[in-house]
C-alpha cells in the first residue's frame, strides 16, 4: 500500500527528472529556462518532504526568484543563436550516457568498499539536531554559532574580492557625468525654467544652452 | 554548544588587524590615492599594535577558541612575529617604488594587511576548514597584489598565472580535505590525531587525502614539483610585492605545513615523511641547478627561495621536535636574508628606471662600497658560508636530519648547498671584480637602505651573538607542539 508521502515523492521526483531532461532538449532557450524553473520548484517539493522547509523556501526564493530570472534576462538580452550552439547536442547522448554509467559503476564500487574506522561515526561534526529544533534555527546555529569563525572569514574573503575587483578594473575616466546630490538639491525653480509671455503669431527664441 | 560568545582574547590580534584594515580602507576611500603614505604608515603602526597585543594579551599558552577551530600557542606567537616583521618591512620598503611606477594606491597596504590576517589564520588553524579559509584569504589578496601594476603586461600575466595555478592548488587541497573528512569523519586537528592513533592502519582514503593536502601546501610554499609559478610571478610582480611574497607568505605556509603534519597526522609520520623528503630533495636540486643560468636577479631570488624552502623542509622531514625547532630557526634567518636581498634589489635604480639584471650590479664596489659590502654579506649568508647567519640555519636543519637518521638527505642538502654557492659568489665577483656599470641613483628612500644595512649586520658574524636567543625562542615555540 503506497502512502501519501511516497506518492508525493514519486510525483516530485518524476517531474524534476522530466523537467531536467526537457531543459537540455528544448529547442527554444526561453522554454529551457521555464522548464528549469519547474525543476527547481519540484526539487523544493522534495526538500519539504525531507523536512528541510527552510532550504525549500530558499530554493524557491533564490533560485526561482533570482537565478532563473537572471538566466531569462541573459537569454533574452544576448543575441546568441542557441539552436546553432546546440546543434547535435543530443547526438552525444549515447557516449555521455556510457561514461555516466561507468562513473556510476565506479562510485558504487567505491561505496561498497567504503571502510570507516571505529571512531568515525561519533566524530561526525554536524549531527542531526533534536526533533523540536526548527530548520531555520538549526541552520542559524550552525552558520552563526558553531561555524561563526569560518563564516566571518568568508566575509573577509569576499571583501578582498571586492577590493581586488575595484583595484584591478576601476579607472577614473575624464568627462564622466556623475550624480551630484548637493547640486541637485541646491537647484531652485528659477534656475531651471522661466515663464515667457508669447505674443500670438510671434513664437519664442530659445536661449542657447550653456555648458 | 551554547549560544555564548566564544572567547575572543586568543583572536584579538587578528580582530585588531581586520577591523583596522577596514577602517583604513574607509579612510583611503574618502581621501583618495594621495593618502598612500599616510595609510602605509598607519598600517605599519597597526601591525606593531597587533604584535604588542599578541605578546601582552595572548601569550604563549595553548588556547583554543571557536569550538577548537582556532588555536594559539608559542608556535603561533613565534611564526606570527616573523609574519609581522615580513609584512611590516615589505610595506616600509614599498613607498618610493610604488609611487615612481604610479601604482601608489591606498589599497596596497590594505591588501597587505588582509593578507597578513589570512596568514595569521593559517598559522593558528586547528581545523581543515580554518586552514582553507585562511589560505584563501591570504591567496586572494596575493593574486591582486601580483597584478597591482595592471598597465604592465608582465604584472597582469603574473597575477593571472598565480591565480589560475593557485585555484588549481586550492582545488587539490579541498579534494584532499574532503577525502580526509569522508574517511575520518572530522576536520578537527586534535580529533584527527586521536582518531588516527586509534586505527591500526589508516584507511587508504586518508592517505590519499593527505597526499592531496600536501600537494596543495607544497604549492603554497612553492616547493618542487609545484614551483612552476614562482619565477614568473616573482619576476612579473612589482618588486616590493615580490619582497613581500618571498618573506611573510612563505613563513606562514611553512608554519601551516608543520602544524598540519605534526598537529593532525602524528600517527602517520611514516607516510608524510616520505613525501616531505622527496619534496625537499627536489626543491634543493631545482633551487641549486636552475638558478645557475638565471640573468634576472628577481628570477634568481625565486629559485633561491625554492632552494631555501627545500632546506627548511629538511627540518620537517626529520619529523622530530628538534627538526621543527631547526625549521623555525631557518625561516627566521631566511626572513632577514630575503628582506635584505630584496631591499638591495629595490635600490638598483638608474635614471631610466629600475633595473633587474645581475650584470647591472657590475663594479658596485667602486661606485657604492657600503652597498656592495652589504649585498656581499647577504649573499655569503644565503650561500651558507660559515660564521654567517645562513650557515647556522643550515647547520641546525642538517643536524636534525642526521639525528633523525636521514643521513642521505643531509648529504644531498650539503651538496646542493655547495652548488648554490656558485651563483651567490658570482654576484659578489661581478660586484667586486667586473668593470663598473653606471652607478645607481640614490633616492630609494631611507627605509630601503636601512633594511639592507640592518639585514647585513644581522647576517654578519654578529649573528653569533644572536643565534642562541633565537634557538631558545624556537625551542620554546617547537615545544608547544604535541609530539
Amino acid at each position: 500500500m503506497i502512502n501519501l508521502a511516497d506518492m508525493a515523492f514519486y510525483l516530485f521526483a518524476f517531474i524534476t527528472v522530466a523537467a531536467g531532461f526537457l531543459v537540455i532538449s528544448a529547442r527554444n532557450p526561453v522554454h529551457s529556462v521555464l522548464w528549469l524553473i519547474l525543476a527547481f520548484f519540484s526539487a523544493a517539493g522534495l526538500f519539504v518532504l525531507l523536512g528541510a522547509e527552510f532550504l525549500a523556501m530558499l530554493l524557491v526564493i533564490v533560485y526561482v526568484g533570482a537565478v532563473a530570472v537572471l538566466f531569462l534576462f541573459v537569454v533574452m538580452m544576448l543575441d546568441i543563436n542557441f539552436v546553432e550552439l546546440r546543434q547535435g547536442f543530443l547526438q552525444y547522448l549515447p557516449i555521455g550516457g556510457l561514461i555516466g554509467f561507468i562513473l556510476l559503476a565506479e562510485l558504487v564500487a567505491l561505496g561498497s568498499a567504503w571502510a570507516f574506522g571505529d571512531a568515525v561515526g561519533q566524530n561526525l561534526a554536524a549531527p542531526a539536531p533534536a526533533a523540536d529544533v526548527q530548520n531555520t534555527a538549526a541552520l542559524g546555529q550552525l552558520l552563526y554559532t558553531d561555524y561563526i569563525f569560518i563564516f566571518q572569514t568568508a566575509g573577509l574573503i569576499l571583501l578582498v574580492a571586492m577590493i581586488g575587483a575595484i583595484v584591478l578594473t576601476h579607472r577614473t575616466r575624464p568627462g564622466v557625468k556623475r550624480q551630484d546630490v548637493a547640486a541637485q538639491n541646491a537647484r531652485r525653480p528659477e534656475d531651471a525654467y522661466k515663464l515667457v509671455d508669447v505674443k500670438v503669431g510671434k513664437g519664442v527664441a530659445l536661449p542657447t544652452k550653456k555648458g | 554548544m551554547t549560544g555564548d560568545l566564544p572567547t575572543l582574547v586568543p583572536v584579538l590580534p587578528e580582530i585588531i588587524l581586520a577591523v583596522g584594515a577596514m577602517v583604513l580602507l574607509m579612510l583611503g576611500v574618502f581621501q583618495g590615492d594621495k593618502s598612500y603614505n599616510q595609510i602605509t604608515s598607519l598600517s605599519v603602526i597597526l601591525l606593531i599594535a597587533a604584535g604588542v597585543v599578541m605578546f601582552t594579551q595572548v601569550g604563549g599558552e595553548r588556547q583554543l577558541t571557536f569550538g577548537g577551530m582556532f588555536v594559539t600557542d608559542a608556535f603561533a606567537v613565534f611564526a606570527k612575529t616573523l609574519v609581522f616583521v615580513g609584512s611590516g618591512i615589505a610595506l616600509l620598503m614599498s613607498g618610493r617604488f610604488m609611487q615612481d611606477h604610479k601604482i601608489g594606491r591606498f589599497e596596497f597596504p590594505i591588501l597587505v594587511l588582509l593578507a597578513t590576517v589570512g596568514m595569521m589564520l593559517m598559522i593558528s588553524a586547528n581545523n581543515l576548514m580554518s586552514v582553507y579559509v585562511g589560505l584563501e584569504l591570504q591567496s586572494l589578496s596575493l593574486y591582486v597584489l601580483a597584478a597591482m601594476n595592471r598597465d604592465r603586461s608582465r604584472s597582469t600575466e603574473a597575477g593571472l598565472k598565480y591565480f589560475v595555478l593557485g585555484a588549481l592548488s586550492s582545488g587539490m587541497l579541498l579534494y584532499g580535505i574532503s577525502l580526509i573528512y569522508g574517511f575520518a569523519g572530522t576536520t578537527d586537528f586534535d580529533m584527527l590525531a586521536t582518531t588516527l592513533k586509534g586505527l591500526h592502519e589508516p584507511a587508504l582514503g586518508i592517505t590519499v587525502g593527505m597526499v592531496f593536502l600536501l600537494a596543495g601546501l607544497c604549492f603554497k610554499v612553492s616547493a618542487v614539483p609545484f614551483h612552476m609559478w614562482t619565477p614568473d610571478v616573482y619576476e612579473g610582480a612589482p618588486t616590493p610585492v615580490t619582497a613581500f611574497f618571498a618573506a611573510a607568505p612563505k613563513i606562514a605556509a611553512l608554519a601551516l605545513f608543520v602544524r598540519a603534519m605534526v598537529g593532525a597526522f602524528p600517527a602517520m609520520t611514516g607516510e608524510w615523511q616520505q613525501v616531505v623528503v622527496f619534496v625537499s630533495i627536489a626543491s634543493m636540486l631545482v633551487g641549486a641547478f636552475i638558478a645557475l643560468v638565471q640573468t634576472n636577479i628577481k628570477r634568481l631570488m625565486a629559485y633561491s627561495s625554492i632552494g631555501h624552502v627545500g632546506f627548511a623542509l629538511v627540518g620537517l622531514a626529520a619529523g622530530t621536535q628538534q627538526g621543527v625547532e631547526a625549521l623555525l630557526v631557518y625561516i627566521a634567518i631566511y626572513l632577514t636574508m630575503t628582506l635584505g636581498a630584496f631591499a638591495a634589489i629595490l635600490s638598483m635604480r638608474r635614471s631610466e628606471g629600475m633595473v633587474e639584471d645581475i650584470s647591472d650590479l657590475a663594479g658596485l664596489s667602486q661606485t657604492n662600497l657600503p652597498m656592495a659590502i652589504g649585498i656581499a654579506t647577504l649573499m655569503f649568508s644565503l650561500a651558507g658560508i660559515p660564521l654567517l647567519a645562513g650557515f647556522f640555519g643550515k647547520w641546525y636543519v642538517f643536524k636534525a636530519a642526521v639525528d633523525a637518521g636521514l643521513v642521505p638527505l643531509a648529504v644531498i642538502g650539503l651538496v646542493t648547498s655547495v652548488v648554490s654557492c656558485y651563483y651567490y659568489l658570482r654576484i659578489i665577483k661581478i660586484m667586486f671584480f667586473d668593470e663598473p656599470a653606471p652607478a645607481f641613483e640614490g633616492g630609494q628612500g631611507k627605509a630601503v637602505s636601512l633594511v639592507v644595512g640592518v639585514a647585513a649586520v644581522l647576517n654578519s658574524p654578529v649573528s653569533f651573538l644572536l643565534i642562541s636567543p633565537l634557538v631558545a625562542a624556537a625551542a620554546w615555540a617547537a615545544g608547544s607542539l604535541l609530539f
